[in-house]
């Protein structure tokens, strides 16, 4: 990460940035009921765009108190980040019967390459290239 | 742990930081094998020990309750879910088994088509048969595909609770005898180059007759879409679903049904039961089994495997199933009193992990024991539906209960003697029927009790209501509350298979929700 101070009128900041990260490619399997929220698609292959983030400005207090603040980046290969990109671009109908907060609904289970994400991290998994992520709805059915 | 007014969608309150266990560690079990799933609270286990868990608690769930007999016939409910279909291959691989732990038993299998209750198409539930009758093919036992239309077929002795044969009683005694009568005899006919109990395989799909007609789908989606909740359309469904699994199985001797209830679902609905006033019932809705029927029992092989189990070894080890849509699909999560529980306890067991064990710890401890001071007398009338015995108590004039359903049945009662021609209101005395079934013959129910209930007057209340009201149980009662729109007599007369038309035989199950 890049890093530089400035010095000026009394007034110092710290700006950064993050290095461009490489776009992943990861398989996104739905089962159990969950692939009908997906237009019954099973299997999705998903590219992660990489992503930069520049540190924006929050606000000065006074004149000689600038303050910039980097906004604590996610990192953008993570599950979380994962969910997000799938709200947004594979979910069709119906967020809260597979989202609820920034986590899965409670009923839903993540296999991370066919383990428990529960031994992985769960949304702090940080993605590598070609993994499999399978969300499988344990809500339907017996 | 749970308070009134919490909201569960805030984080955790403060509960004890869970130590998850990471991918570096070994298998609990085999302190070898790399975890891919961790099970209870931090336990994670390898695959293979994974597999030998599941299976040990399956076989183990069969042997410690010896109930069923070597040789029986056992009809496997199989609904294309994730848990029925795990059951179900359970014990196609516990029969390939080498001899010494091979199961005994003799399985079939029963699939219900309930599409027309959920509103799917024609086309959709063809294609659904189609990959039904794969997996059918595959795991090779007898088994008999219906559709939920054949409702409408039942004769009304399956509102019947046949008396319990002495034999059937799985005493210590009677169960070594017969494990060992059955290995002597497996001992001859081994030496005589023959097995008796296998089955001649593949027997394929059997299905009962064709496909439902159009005008019975048709029956069937009205009696659904009139009933307007959510909650009384699933109890319906469920009801309507037992009828035919044991009239199947009777009609085929079987002697025992296996249900793939798991663990977390019979948590769901011990509460669901709770919340429906089927308290009472408890022991017999989420028991290992369930005798309530007579002759043929329910047993529930799986109620230890949790739904998270289930799918892992459905993942790992490539178990098929069958997906269909039910009626509660993609329901929001208050459309339903079983929704809004399974909601709650899946967060609560999110928070914290012992939850369902808990309540599953609860149900075991639930014994079926006789109401205080009946121990001794024969056995008190049944619900018409359920089949439980009744929870009203007759002696109790305080509650409103009776007042409530008292005044609640006169209101829906159709007056008029027209009425009485068109819509039976007595339980089986329906016309056309008459005693020739022989339904009237040996009511299994004894004649009205007085009570002491406020009610309104008998020419207000009309005839036929106080016999019902005192023929169903608390929560069968409750369910019958809720709003109804089309009558029975909208339906017409009962179409059969080939079109025409049988006045009176609607079964009374249908009446009773209307």
């Amino acid at each position: 990460m890049g890093r530089w101070r400035r010095k000026s009128m009394g007034v110092s900041c710290e700006l950064g940035f993050l290095n461009m990260a490489a776009p992943l490619s990861v398989e996104v399997e739905f089962g159990g009921g969950a692939e009908l929220l997906f237009d019954g698609v099973k299997k999705h292959q998903v590219t992660l765009p990489g992503q930069e983030e520049p540190c924006k400005a929050l606000g000065a207090r006074n004149h000689l108190d600038l303050t910039l603040i980097c906004s604590v980046p996610s990192s953008p290969g993570d599950i979380r980040n994962l969910l997000v990109w799938i709200k947004k671009n594979l979910l069709k109908e119906r967020p809260e019967l597979f989202i609820q907060g920034d986590s899965v609904r409670p009923g839903i289970l993540v296999l991370i390459n066919d383990a428990d994400w529960e031994l992985l991290g769960e949304l702090d998994y940080q993605l590598q290239d070609q993994d499999s992520i399978l969300f499988i709805s344990t809500l339907h059915g017996g | 742990m749970c308070e009134v007014g919490e909201d569960y969608r805030e984080s955790a309150p403060g509960g004890p930081p869970l130590t998850r266990p990471g991918r570096e560690q070994k298998c609990v079990k085999c302190k070898e094998g790399p975890p891919v799933v961790v099970i209870r609270a931090g336990d994670a286990f390898c695959r293979d020990c994974f597999k030998v868990f599941y299976v040990h608690k399956f076989r183990a769930m069969l042997g410690k309750n010896r109930l069923i007999f070597p040789g029986e016939k056992v009809l496997l409910a199989w609904s294309g879910g994730p848990s029925s279909s795990s059951m179900v291959w359970q014990v196609l691989e516990g029969l390939s088994r080498d001899s010494a732990k091979r199961l005994r038993f003799v399985p079939g299998v029963i699939y219900v088509d309930e599409g027309a209750a959920c509103g799917r198409s024609p086309e959709d539930r063809a294609r659904t048969l189609v990959e039904v009758e794969q997996v059918l093919q595959r795991v090779g036992f007898p088994s008999h595909v219906i559709a939920l239309e054949e409702v409408f077929g039942l004769p009304p002795s399956v509102l019947r609770c046949f008396a319990q044969e002495p034999e059937s009683v799985g005493t210590e005694g009677a169960y070594k005898a017969a494990v060992d009568s059955f290995l002597q005899q497996q001992c001859v006919l081994g030496a005589a180059g023959e097995e008796p109990w296998s089955q001649p395989r593949p027997q394929g799909p059997q299905s009962l007759a064709g496909p439902p007609t159009a005008v019975q789908t048709e029956a069937l989606s009205g009696l659904f879409d009139s009933v307007k909740t959510l909650t009384a359309k699933e109890e319906l469904l469920q009801t309507l679903r037992t009828h035919l699994i044991l009239h199947v199985a009777r009609t085929h001797g079987y002697s025992k049904v296996m249900a793939g209830d798991s663990c977390t679902r019979l948590a769901v609905k011990l509460m669901t039961s709770l919340a429906l006033g089927r308290g009472a019932f408890l022991a017999w809705d989420t028991g290992f089994s369930d005798e309530r029927h007579g002759d043929v029992v329910v047993v529930r092989p799986m109620r230890e495997h949790t739904l998270k189990e289930v799918a892992f070894y459905n993942r790992l080890f490539a178990v098929p199933s069958v997906f269909t849509p039910a009626v509660d699909t993609k329901a929001p999560e208050k459309a339903s009193i079983h929704r809004l529980m399974e909601a709650f306890l899946l967060r609560l067991q999110a928070q914290f992990p012992s939850t369902v064990s808990t309540v599953y710890r609860t149900s075991e401890k639930l014994v079926k024991a006789p109401r205080d001071g009946c121990a001794a007398s024969p056995p008190g009338p049944r619900c018409l539906l359920c089949l439980c015995t009744l929870d009203v108590d007759s002696a109790d004039s305080a509650t409103a209960f009776g007042a409530q359903t008292s005044s609640h049945l006169c209101q829906m009662q159709a007056p008029g003697p027209q009425a009485e021609a068109g819509t039976p209101t007595t339980l089986c005395c329906c016309p056309g029927l008459g005693g020739a079934q022989g339904c009237c013959a040996s009511p299994p129910w004894t004649p009205c009790r007085p009570t002491s209930w406020p009610r309104p007057s008998s020419a207000a209340r009309g005839p036929g209501a106080s016999r019902r009201s005192k023929r169903i149980c608390w929560g069968t009662a409750m369910m019958r509350r809720c709003p109804v729109g089309a009558e029975v007599r909208a339906l017409g007369p009962h179409p059969t298979r080939n079109g025409q038309a049988r006045t009176g035989r609607l079964p009374v199950v249908v009446h009773m929700y209307k």
